[in-house]
Order: C-alpha cells, then sequence, then structure tokens
C-alpha cells in the first residue's frame, strides 16, 4: 500500500469512526450509560479529517463543545474518550471534565470548550508559541459559524493577522448556532469575506468534501509555515443532528427536503469519500466493510474499557487544582 | 539596604526573570521600552486593545510550554476578558485532569483614591478569589512587590498580581539578589499584643501609621498582611489572632463577599481561634456604592485612618 493509499484509507476509516462513535454515544446517552449534554458532529465528519490530515502530529488545535470528532481526527485514544463520557478514572480527564472538556496535550489536542469562540485566543497563544519556537509548527482552531458573532473572533483574527501568526482559523459552518440558522444572525453568510478586513487570507471550501479540506489546509499551513500568517478557511457543512441533547434528543424542526438534500450520497461527506476512493480504485466495497467491522469492534472495545474502568474517587476531589 | 519604589521593584522583577528563563514573555497594550530593547519584540509584544484575545493567548502559550506575563493595564479592562479568566484560565488545569500546567501570570494595577472615578478605582481581587483555580496575589511593599512578581512567574499556574496605584511610587528597602517571596505566605509587618490588624496593600501603610500614634497611648497593635490572598496563610491570621485576641481588617474593596469577609470567616470557623477572640470581629472596608469621582466623596467612600483607630478602640 503506497503511503498516500494509507493516508486516504486513515481518513475514511477516521470519518466513520467519527460518525459511529457520536451515534453510539447519543444511545448509550439515551440508555443512562454516560451523562450530561451531547453534542454530536454527524455530518461535519470531512472537516476535522481534512484539516487534521494536513497537520503534523506536533501541531496543536483547539476545539469546541462539538468536540469528540477533532478528537478522533486529531488522533485520539477512544478508549479514553469514551471513558471520559462514562465519568471514570480512565476518561482523558479522569472523569474531571467529560463530553464538552476532552483534551489530549501529548497528541497537540488543546480541549474541547463549552464557550462558543473560547478556543480561538487559545490557539492563538499556541500559534504564538509555535511562532517562537520556529520550527516550523502551526495551529489550528476549529469554530463555528456562531463563534463569528463573538468578540474574540475578531480579537484573534486582528492580533493573529498583526502578528503573522501560523494559524489555521477552520470555521465548520454547519449552518445553525445553537438552534438559529446562520442567515437569521448574519446579513453575511460568506464567512471567509472577514479575512481581507484583516488582510489575511480567506478561502471558502466545501465542507464536505474532506480532499478539499485537506488541501485547503494544506495550502494554509504552507503559507503559515513561509511566514505568511494565519488563514480563516470557512467550510460549509451541514449538521444533520440536533445541537444538544440532555436525556433526549430534541424534536426535528427543519425541513425534512433539507434533511434529505444533505443525506444524499453526492453530498454527505462519508457517503462521497468512499465513492472518490472506489472509483479511484483506493479501496473496493469490501474494504469499506471491513473498515465498519473494524470500526464497530473498537468502539465495542472501547465500552468495554469505560464500562470497567472505575469511578474517581471522591477523595481525589482536590487533585488536579494546582500545579507544584 | 537600597530603596526603590513598588514600580522600580517590579520593573527588575520582570528583567531578572526574563534574563533566567528565555520562554518568560510578556504582552500590554502599552509599550514597555526598557525590557522591548533588553529582550527584543518577539518576547515583548505589544498588543492591540484585546483583553480577551491576549488573555486567552497568554494562556494558550503557557499550555505550550512558554512563561507569558500578561498586563491588563487596570484591572478594570480584566472584566472584558472574562470568558478567558473565569471560563478559560481558572478551569483549564483541573477540567482536563491535570495533563498540563498552565504558568501564567496576569498583571493589572488596583485600588482607588486618585480620583480616577467607579470604573477604575475598583479592587476586585474577591472576584477572582471566588474562582477556584487562580492564584491571587496582592504585595503591599517594594521588596514583596519584587519577591512575589518572581514566584508568580516561576509558578506553573495561573496567577493574578495585583499592583495597588497608591503604592506604586512608594519606596522600600529591597535586598539585593535574586529576592524571592514564596507565594501564601502572609508577613507580619510589626508585632503587638493587644489586637490584629489584617491590612491589604495600600491599608497595611495606614494600618502602620495608625499602629504608631496607638503606640504613644500604649496600645500595641500588630500588623499582619497576608500578600497572597489564594492561598491563604490563614494559619499565620488565626496564630496572631490567637495572640492579640482581637481582629480589625482593613481593605478597599466594599465588604460583601470580600477577602476581608473571606478572612474574618477563616479565623472565627476555627474553633481555638474563636474561642480566643474577645472582641466581635471588624471590617473596615469601602462603602457599598462605585467609587465616586469627587476628593470629598471618595474619601467618604475609601476607608481612612480614622475609621481604623475607631474599629480598633471598638475592639478594646
Amino acid at each position: 500500500m503506497s503511503e498516500d493509499k494509507t493516508a486516504l484509507v486513515d481518513m475514511l476509516r477516521k470519518m466513520i469512526m467519527i460518525r459511529e462513535f457520536d451515534l453510539l454515544a447519543i444511545e448509550l446517552r439515551k440508555a443512562k450509560k454516560i451523562f450530561g449534554a451531547l453534542h454530536p458532529y454527524v455530518g461535519e465528519e470531512a472537516v476535522a479529517v481534512g484539516v487534521c490530515a494536513a497537520l503534523a502530529p506536533s501541531d496543536r488545535i483547539t476545539s469546541t463543545h462539538r468536540g469528540h470528532g477533532h478528537c478522533i481526527a486529531k488522533g485520539a485514544d477512544i478508549n479514553r474518550m469514551m471513558a471520559e463520557l462514562f465519568g471514570r478514572v480512565d476518561g482523558y480527564c479522569k472523569g474531571k471534565g467529560g463530553s464538552m472538556h476532552i483534551a489530549d496535550f501529548a497528541i497537540g489536542m488543546l480541549g474541547a470548550n463549552g464557550i462558543v469562540a473560547g478556543g480561538m485566543p487559545i490557539a492563538c497563544g499556541a500559534a504564538l508559541a509555535a511562532q517562537l519556537e520556529d520550527r516550523g509548527g502551526v495551529a489550528a482552531c476549529f469554530f463555528g459559524d456562531g463563534a463569528t458573532g463573538e468578540g474574540e473572533f475578531h480579537e484573534t483574527l486582528n492580533i493573529s493577522a498583526i502578528w503573522k501568526l501560523p494559524l489555521i482559523f477552520v470555521c465548520e459552518n454547519n449552518r445553525y448556532g445553537a438552534g438559529n440558522a446562520v442567515e437569521s444572525v448574519r446579513r453575511v453568510t460568506d464567512i471567509e469575506l472577514h479575512a481581507p478586513a484583516y488582510g489575511i487570507a480567506g478561502v471558502a471550501v466545501d465542507g464536505n468534501d474532506v480532499l478539499a479540506v485537506r488541501d485547503a489546509t494544506a495550502r494554509a499551513v504552507e503559507r503559515a509555515r513561509r511566514g505568511d500568517g494565519p488563514t480563516l478557511l470557512h467550510c460549509k457543512t451541514f449538521r444533520s443532528l440536533f445541537h444538544a441533547m440532555r436525556d433526549a434528543p430534541p424534536p426535528e424542526t427543519r425541513a425534512p427536503e433539507l434533511l434529505a438534500q444533505w443525506k444524499a450520497r453526492d453530498r454527505d461527506s462519508i457517503a462521497r469519500f468512499e465513492d472518490v476512493l472506489t472509483t479511484r480504485g483506493v479501496v473496493a466495497a469490501a474494504d469499506i466493510a471491513a473498515i465498519r467491522d473494524q470500526v464497530k469492534r473498537d468502539l465495542e472495545a472501547a465500552v468495554e474499557f469505560a464500562d470497567k474502568s472505575p469511578y474517581p474517587d471522591p477523595a481525589d476531589l482536590l487533585v488536579d487544582m494546582f500545579a507544584e | 539596604m537600597r530603596e526603590i519604589t513598588v514600580t522600580q521593584a517590579l520593573e527588575e522583577a520582570m528583567i531578572e526573570e526574563m534574563e533566567r528563563d528565555e520562554r518568560v514573555i510578556t504582552m500590554a497594550t502599552t509599550r514597555a521600552p526598557a525590557l522591548e530593547n533588553k529582550f527584543g519584540d518577539r518576547r515583548v509584544r505589544f498588543t492591540p486593545i484585546s483583553e480577551a484575545a491576549f488573555t486567552g493567548i497568554g494562556l494558550g502559550a503557557a499550555g505550550s510550554g512558554f512563561r507569558p506575563v500578561v498586563h491588563w493595564g487596570m484591572v478594570t479592562f480584566s472584566f472584558v476578558a472574562m470568558d478567558q479568566i473565569v471560563n478559560q484560565a481558572s478551569k483549564i488545569r483541573y477540567m482536563f485532569g491535570g495533563q498540563a500546567d498552565f504558568p501564567v501570570t496576569y498583571r493589572c494595577t488596583t485600588g482607588g483614591g486618585a480620583q480616577i472615578a467607579a470604573q477604575h478605582s475598583q479592587s476586585p481581587y474577591s472576584m477572582f478569589m471566588h474562582l477556584a483555580g487562580l492564584k491571587v496575589v496582592l504585595p503591599s511593599t517594594p521588596a514583596d512587590a519584587k519577591g512575589l512578581l518572581k514566584s508568580s512567574i516561576r509558578d506553573n499556574n495561573p496567577v493574578i498580581f495585583f499592583e495597588c496605584s497608591r503604592l506604586a511610587g512608594v519606596t522600600g528597602p529591597v535586598p539585593d539578589g535574586d529576592h524571592v517571596v514564596p507565594i501564601g505566605v502572609a508577613d507580619i509587618k510589626r508585632a503587638g499584643r493587644d489586637v490584629t490588624v489584617v491590612g491589604l496593600a495600600y491599608y497595611v501603610r495606614e494600618a502602620l501609621a495608625v499602629a504608631d500614634s496607638l503606640a504613644k497611648e500604649g496600645i500595641s497593635v500588630e500588623v499582619l498582611d497576608p500578600r497572597t490572598l489564594v492561598p491563604m496563610d490563614a494559619e499565620a491570621i488565626r496564630a496572631s489572632v490567637r495572640r492579640t485576641g482581637r481582629l480589625v481588617i482593613v481593605d478597599e474593596a466594599p465588604a460583601t463577599c470580600s477577602a476581608a469577609s473571606e478572612i474574618a470567616a477563616l479565623v472565627t470557623e476555627d474553633a481555638e481561634t474563636f474561642r480566643a477572640l474577645k472582641a466581635p470581629v471588624q471590617r473596615v472596608c469601602a462603602a457599598p456604592v462605585p467609587v465616586p469621582f469627587s476628593p470629598p466623596l471618595e474619601q467618604a467612600a475609601l476607608p481612612d485612618r480614622a475609621r481604623i483607630e475607631a474599629a480598633i478602640r471598638r475592639v478594646l
């Protein structure tokens, strides 16, 4: 298998894993095996996987409340992710964070974040660190269309522009900020148009085309490494499911025709990529079935791992508050 | 020993720590020519007026291996960065299970008494104390300012470092060399037998002045400076109160949910200290109003020597 083929298959595997992880998480939440709030990334897999495919393992990212996809795309261990959702001691945060606060600093995943745009300044700090380290590192910052209404979005665009920070702003425009359609909260929905106002590159890309996202990110990484500063990448995608659930998914209020359009085989991120890979002869249908089987087995193992992990000891409540 | 101002002491601390560790970088909206000339504009960053951004940049760079010192200017401006302070900096280590350290220092000036009116005369340390996860430092002398800033920069946690505006030009002795004051250790600025006065920042000096004048009457006042509000050196305060049996707390923040309230609680909920009390604990704090502009109004709002002395006489 050529390296390129290995990389492509890994991208497909990660996209399938992201979708199946979140679909499983919904069932686990309904069954009260996991706790709290859940924000599925279903439908947006091409963005996380496309961006992370163009990053080096040592590059750093920040994520959002809808962060499981970013974790998996950056290479997180699904056992420890699942254990975190279960609130167990073997979770990434020892059960202290949960779904909205998974982080893995060892792989450059600087954390999911419960505050819209809250991760953007932190990513900017990671990009400053990369610039000062001067080893060609970059940072990427995932955020939704809703974050464009926050001051932190504009502040970080400006400050990273004047400092020419090696930072890629990845706007995952899934068309909804919580319950609000993007058209109802913005006069202009071409989010890349913010870029020229700050003197940086702005690119719109089909966010359901994982190869287009990867290539656009790779060009942004090149610009960043050349010292040409940040890029605002507007990835147009669609949130297939709801914003958030607690005990049960909220009722769907969007038009069935709209949902059907985005589910179509030529539009759904995973189906499209499967077709691209089979058409190019990178994989056969049987290979895809094998990937899906493996993902299913890996997820079953993750649930088993999580379920076997103990709950944190209340005696450890104050552990991790302050560093020595 | 040489005498320098608080401002000079803080600048010395910055230079020494930047020389000591090349991972120390700084960000502020105003230029710092002395630092910039010495260390260059890569490490000494002049920022746009974007507090939320550079507060979070400090945090992100700290989580990526650097040791940023971010100066908000007046603490007032930190309020536009509250997401990064409250939701991010104070929680980031614990929430992620302690997998990374965030050695970032946030400096800011604080306090009233300069006729700059309500927004720029605030003393909101207790708002930051309340957020489990931040260390809070408030020195009152040039030596403590230098030593505690050095400790804050070397600390592996987010530290809020308050600089009392009225103390900026005050001079005092500062030891030569690497003068470091540990975080979390109170200091008895004047030993006494009859009453413990815990002062914060400017009011340490005012308490010392009152102690001088009462000494002429044979009243022996102990003046204790916590120096650090998180972690609070509760045992030092309790030990002092057990010796004197009386406690007056002086601060220019309003009393409600204040550092003064916290100190009163720490003292009274300790059984042994409570039993040693001979009089009710007194708080001498600011009036519960936005600090007014006009000098007579501002003076009426803030504590002064007369009110400190009156509180001491009430408990004797």
